[in-house]
């Protein structure tokens, strides 16, 4: 799960990460006032809030070095949709705006921490060369990053912090205050179950201070039972509603650009579903994990999600029921066609637990369903149905 | 011979008591698997499916010498039934659960290593389908009639997806003598490149499909195992050609985040190893034959 970037930096300021002071606000007025409230003769930095990286090449940052400068700009923002290089061509909607005092660069740096899967342990990724992107940091200049694996019985220990320190080529007193910068966002990270934490960049000031000029968090969905503080910071507004809907209602499901709609068991599957289907000349439209012993109802919530997309022109369902049965499955599709009303082409592939059942009632419905008996058969059915519509459209 | 679970394994059931645990332990016991206890805090004493239950693992591993130990548990408190496991000397868990915190696993698996090798626990999952050895007993929540008994071991990320393979292979007379599911964790008990190395050893067992999908560097570990060490066979096919980068696909490990986790990166480095990949997942029992097959011929 992601949060903004004031709220990563009220919880790091709170694990005792120097930040620049900050207000959020909701209006251009309101921007204005956090101007105000933060004193001085500006310039201030005014960032859209959104849950995606690039906003500043984007147009989403801008220094300000009037409060009309800045009510402008917030008006021109807020409400609009942001479109960044990590966003898709819909972008992201800004209805914050974070103000902060401008701070003086010297240099900037990137830290970052993320959970390694080689050796299962929380690591430190740095580099002296901050302010652009990780993933272009290591094409370009893979040899400036440092990286420092922290063991979780012992937590990140001085030695290691002064280490990642000493190689980012800081010295004295910096290095003092880089270890304490550093312990403080492992501790955030490992206390509230974070799966990242960057701070990029992570500014060394005319002064010779540190301090963390950007900042993205985000957290480990498995662990919010237990982290009541994070999931209060969810902003629904930053999501998918298509996927927001179909996770409360127990569905793994992601929007694809595609028009053949997925209703698949299994993550594995729904993955190998959507691979068969592009070599069988289609394009999914989503992914979706219909879970084990899916009932008929959550089958029916499941055609629901998938039809909620305007590009889908026809549904592939498969299902290799372990847990899952057959029958089920088919009377939720039956019961589907009766309540949600499908007027597109159904393609049903069975396997597994109950099949002769399944397909049974299938066959008896009198709908016009298309049934396949592989999961070849059933992709290049559905992209055969597909085109067939789309061409008599 | 087969890995892991024979038909003379012992299996303890965390979670007996439970109504997933109850179903799928019914299952595995008509399946001949030797289910001797469960293990429930707070419910020793009683009885379920005719086995006593207990309220440690400790207790039921001493009353009824259990090597295994099968954990349905929910997620908040699995990682601490999997070191409970570990402690009492279970040689193999297995652990269905899904959605447990990645601290957690990065804490058992901390705790894994406190054990000298030859004692310490194998664990298999979590979010898997569990291991079957076809005839002789699985632990998991598989449908095991898909498995044909044979000499072809399997190993999967995905619980379906090892489904397919297996009733493909099934379909074609290749039959199995292992399938394990190592689950679609970012943490997990187990990699490929352990399992192959059962497999390796087992002579019961001739060549291996290996199923993984986008994400992580465990297929990567596996291929320089398969390069350096592997005399046997082995076929492969990689889940998510058609998955978009940086969009976790169910799973929670099933995520392209780093160079060399996308599909395409994934079977180019497997083939280069001189592993078979199945161009399409309708294919997986097709590729094994044929490896066989030629195999034979050679």
């Amino acid at each position: 799960m992601d949060i903004h970037e004031y709220q990563a930096k009220d919880i790091l300021r709170g694990f005792g990460v120097p930040v620049p002071r900050g207000h959020l606000a909701y209006s251009p007025e309101q921007a204005a006032y956090a101007a105000r409230q933060l004193g001085g003769q500006g310039p201030w930095v005014v960032k859209a809030q959104i849950h995606s990286g690039g906003r500043g090449e984007a147009g989403g940052v801008k220094l300000c070095k009037t409060e009309a400068e800045i009510k402008d700009y917030a008006a021109s923002l807020l409400g609009q949709q942001l479109v960044t290089k990590q966003t898709d061509a819909n972008g992201k909607g800004v209805y914050r705006l974070y103000v902060e005092e401008a701070s003086d660069i010297a240099q900037e740096l990137y830290l970052g921490f993320v959970l390694d899967r080689s050796s299962e342990r929380i690591m430190i990724v740095a580099s002296a060369h901050g302010g652009m992107e990780i993933e272009d940091l290591a094409e370009s200049d893979p040899d400036s990053l440092v990286r420092s694996v922290i063991d979780p019985a012992v937590g990140l220990a001085e030695y290691q912090a002064r280490d990642v320190g000493f190689r980012l080529g800081l010295t004295g007193m910096q290095v003092m205050q880089f270890t304490t910068f550093l312990k403080a966002c492992y501790r955030a990270y490992r206390d509230l179950d974070a799966m990242m934490v960057e701070i990029n960049p992570l500014v060394i000031t005319g002064a010779g201070d540190l301090i963390a000029l950007d900042a993205k968090m985000s957290f480990d969905t498995n662990a919010l039972y237990r982290r009541p503080q994070v999931e209060a910071l969810r902003d629904a507004s930053q999501e998918d509603p298509r996927e927001a809907i179909a996770a409360d209602n127990g569905l793994a499901y992601v929007g694809l650009d595609g028009d053949i709609g997925c209703i698949i068991n299994g993550a594995g599957l729904a993955m190998a579903s959507m691979d068969m289907i592009q070599l069988a000349g289609g394009q999914p439209a989503n992914f979706l994990d219909i879970g084990g012993g899916a009932s008929p109802e959550r089958v029916c919530q499941a055609f629901r999600t998938v039809l909620s997309d305007r590009n889908v022109s026809v549904i592939l369902v498969n299902i290799f029921a372990g847990i899952n049965r057959c029958d089920w499955i088919a009377n939720g599709v039956i019961q589907a066609y009766r309540e949600v009303g499908i007027d597109l082409p159904v393609v049903v592939r069975l396997s597994g637990t109950n099949v002769e059942e399944g397909q049974k009632i299938i066959r008896e419905s009198g709908l016009p369903i298309i049934s396949a008996d592989t999961l070849a058969e059933a992709a290049e059915k559905a992209v055969a149905a597909g085109a067939q519509k789309i061409a008599a459209e | 011979m087969a890995i892991l679970i024979k038909e003379d394994t012992k299996v303890v059931v965390q979670g007996l008591s439970g109504r997933i645990g109850q179903f799928h332990a019914q299952e595995m016991i008509e399946y001949g698997t030797k289910v001797v206890a469960g293990v429930t805090p707070g419910k020793g004493g009683s009885t379920v499916l005719n086995r006593p239950v207990f309220n440690t693992v400790r207790e039921a591993v001493e009353a009824t010498g259990a090597t295994a130990s099968l954990l349905f548990v929910p997620p908040a408190f699995a990682a601490d039934a999997m070191m409970e496991a570990a402690e009492a000397g279970i040689e193999t868990a297995v652990c269905v659960t899904d959605g447990i915190p990645a601290q957690d696993m990065m804490r058992v698996k901390r705790f894994l290593r406190r054990y000298p090798r030859a004692r310490k626990m194998r664990l298999i999952g979590p979010n898997c389908a569990g291991i079957i050895s076809p005839g002789q007993g699985f632990m998991g929540i598989m449908p095991p009639h898909i498995y044909e008994p044979g000499r072809v071991g399997i190993i999967g990320r995905s619980g379906t997806l090892g489904y397919e393979a297996a009733s493909q292979m099934k379909a074609l007379g290749v039959g199995i003598s292992s399938s394990i599911g190592i689950g679609g964790d970012p943490i997990n008990g187990s990699s490929f490149r352990d399992i192959l190395e059962l497999f390796e050893n087992d002579p019961d067992t001739d060549a291996v499909m290996m199923i993984g999908e986008i994400g992580g560097p465990q297929e990567a570990e596996a291929a320089a195992y398969v390069r350096d060490h592997m005399k046997k066979p082995v076929a492969a096919y990689i889940a998510g050609l058609a998955a978009p980068k940086g969009r976790q696909m169910g799973h929670a490990g099933a995520i392209i985040s780093a160079f060399g986790e996308s599909a395409q990166e994934k079977v180019d480095l497997l083939s280069s190893v001189g592993i078979t990949v199945a161009p399409n997942p309708s294919s997986m029992g097709d590729t094994v034959a044929r490896m066989l097959g030629s195999r034979e011929t050679a």
